[in-house]
């Protein structure tokens, strides 16, 4: 086999328009490859489409981290005023669930968003600030103007030479070696 | 909504250049020297307070909260434009928010950090006040009461400004990307490397990226309308005459927001000439924000003619006194005319073309805005209690001198922080203005049916019809 040396990671193949990577990227999952990735200096609605991407969990998440927000905000004020130091405000009772929507409120919102930041960055694998994609020198383009597709060598598809070859037939600027 | 011949890579030049260039700017140091130095009355005026205590502060009996509240009440506001253009513009799919939103963004949390140190102030020792103000078992075994809108008011300043550091930051995560790939000065590299945490632009990151800043954008939108209400119900919830009223949040959020593209207006109009950046803040951006200022001008308007309608409405002795004592009986009514000069009147001139479309008066107008916004919240507050229920009690309030450099050392730390800001960190968001840009479309067949016939419905709309 080609593939013998161990150190590659992957192969990556450069493009110079949206639509390339998107027809390459659609051309790249028709032909069986499932451990693929795209990289651009944006978001692409359409790549998601393209490499099969499936609607991520981060929603169903988010929506918990609300609750879990709500429910710590109603429980800790009625642990405060109505458990722990019932304490009488004007004859009004101890229980006055309505003065006790907006911090239970702001709170739903906080672990809402806090769910939404940091669950976005975990379910992402970040922050690493090594990965060898970033081996490959043209890569630094990715955060500017190029966009690239990779295919790892982990793929069951993977095969050294006939993958680089329909990788070249794609259309790119140039396909690089990933080393790990 | 992008101006001039731009590719991916020129506009990330442009705009990654303000910050990696070797040369700073003449003009910048001379205005963070300014900025800087006028920050240090702020110093002073803390280590003066600290060591002597709230009393160098002129507010006394009965009117007990002034220009601590005043000025906290007055940053709150500006900060809301900036979250406004950034999450409620997004879900309403504005455009030409994109070229704005991140220094807007920036200043909402400069503009929450210059309120939150009033309040905060205001208890003397605020390291002694924790207890108070959050829910933290105590060896005093006593909570925060959690009836009083003050305490609501620390939930929702506390979430206000995480939040918006959260939303900053995630939108700043790509561009730290772009500055780490693009910088040749290693500190510099490192820098960047660090605060962009290894983002690489994968296609699973942009879609679960893209989720997580339209959820924090919906979960803004009613956080920042709750967070303004909430500051009101500090004055509607009491009983106080010209403060006991239910108009009194919407007329804040709206009164917030007007403050806010005042603001935006003042920091960009400048800065898009010293920094060249007028391929992206364009004429229309000023023009929209020029019409969301009369806008929003209106309904504050509206606010006031309803305060007085309620002041006599209510047939209550007191309100109909307060009302009286504010617009021309009190020892205040210049205060408020000068309000209805600097937010009814001024804002009249955005209905013509001439002075929406001119960025100088479009800076004046933004000018004379923040001060009626300033003194809006000096009328509410000080015109209210100088002449309470008890005539013996009726008293004058006139600020130190400390209220003055307080108040003015938190401009001076405002611009401080803006400088830095414009300084070390992109000040328009690379990445969405690159997906403006016409080559970042992509064509052929993998657009979804509906929007193949949106688009073709809006360039039947764009062309001329067909002459019969």
């Amino acid at each position: 086999m080609a593939n013998i040396d161990k150190n590659l990671y992957g192969l990556m193949a450069e493009f110079d328009t949206p639509t390339q990577l998107v027809d390459a990227a659609r051309s790249v999952r028709e032909a069986g490859y499932t451990k693929t990735d795209a990289f651009s200096p944006f978001p692409l609605h359409e790549i998601d489409e393209a490499l099969g991407i499936k609607r991520s969990i981060l929603p169903l998440l988010v929506f918990f981290g609300g609750v879990t927000g709500l429910l710590l905000g109603l429980g800790l004020q009625a642990f405060v005023h109505y458990i722990d130091y019932p304490l009488n405000v004007g004859g009004r009772p101890y229980l006055s669930w309505p003065s006790f929507v907006p911090a239970a409120y702001e709170l739903t919102i906080l672990l809402a968003g806090f769910t939404a930041v940091f669950g976005m960055l975990f379910l992402n694998g970040l922050p690493r600030p090594y990965h060898p994609v970033f081996n490959v020198p043209r890569f630094s383009l990715a955060s500017r103007e190029k966009f690239f597709l990779l295919i790892e060598t982990d793929d069951k598809e993977f095969e050294y030479d006939k993958t680089r070859n329909f990788m070249a037939s794609l259309g790119p600027q140039e396909v690089f070696d990933v080393d790990e | 909504m992008v101006e001039g011949d731009h590719t991916f890579g020129s506009v990330s030049d442009k705009i990654g250049d303000l910050a990696l260039k070797k040369k700073t700017p003449f003009h910048w140091f001379i205005g963070f020297g300014i900025a800087f130095m006028v920050a240090q009355l702020l110093l002073f005026t803390v280590v003066t307070l600290l060591a002597r205590g709230i009393g160098i502060w002129g507010n006394n009996q009965p009117v007990g909260w002034a220009f601590d509240i005043i000025n906290f009440v007055w940053w709150i506001g500006i900060g809301h434009a900036g979250t406004l253009i950034s999450a409620i513009l997004l879900l309403l799919n504005q455009k030409w928010r994109t070229s704005i939103n991140r220094f807007a963004e920036a200043m909402t949390l400069f503009a929450v950090a210059c309120a939150a140190m009033f309040p905060l102030l205001h208890t003397g020792r605020p390291w002694l006040a924790a207890y108070w103000l959050f829910p933290y078992p105590n060896t005093m075994g006593i909570w925060p009461q959690f009836r009083s809108p003050l305490i609501w008011d620390v939930f929702a300043v506390s979430t206000y400004a995480t939040i918006s550091l959260l939303f900053w930051y995630v939108g700043l995560i790509p561009d730290l990307a772009t500055l780490r790939d693009r910088a040749k000065n290693k500190y510099f590299k490192l820098v960047y490397g660090l605060l962009a945490w290894g983002w690489r632009g994968s296609a699973r990151h942009w879609h679960r990226y893209e989720i997580a800043y339209l959820l924090l954008a919906g979960i803004s939108t009613p956080l920042v309308l709750s967070v303004h209400s909430i500051v009101s119900f500090d004055f509607s919830v009491s009983q106080v005459p010209g403060w006991h009223a239910t108009i009194f949040p919407p007329y804040f959020v709206a009164g917030a927001i007007f403050a806010g593209f005042a603001m935006v207006l003042i920091l960009c109009i400048p800065l898009r000439v010293w920094y060249n950046m007028k391929d992206f803040i364009t004429d229309t951006h000023l023009i929209y924000m020029g019409k969301v200022m009369l806008a929003t001008g209106l309904i504050v308007v509206y606010g006031y003619a309803m305060e007085a309608f309620f002041g006599w409405y209510s047939a209550s002795e007191y309100e109909v006194f307060m009302i009286k004592n504010r617009i021309w009986e009190g020892p205040y009514w210049w205060s408020y005319w000068l309000l209805i000069l600097c937010n009814g009147m001024s804002i009249q001139l955005l209905w013509f073309k001439r002075f929406r479309e001119s960025p100088f008066w479009l800076f004046m107008i933004s000018i004379v805005v923040s001060i009626g916004m300033w003194l809006e919240r000096f009328v509410i507050i000080v015109t209210s209690l100088n002449r309470d229920f008890l005539p013996s009690s009726w008293a004058m309030y006139s600020p130190t001198m400390f209220d003055w450099s307080m108040f003015i050392g938190t401009i001076g730390f405002f611009f401080t922080l803006i400088y830095l800001f414009v300084r070390f960190l992109p000040i328009i968001s690379i990445f969405e203005v690159r997906t403006l840009l016409p080559s970042a479309q992509v064509h052929g067949h993998q657009q979804d049916f509906e929007e193949n016939v949106l688009e073709a419905e809006n360039t039947y709309e764009k062309t001329d019809p067909p002459k019969s």
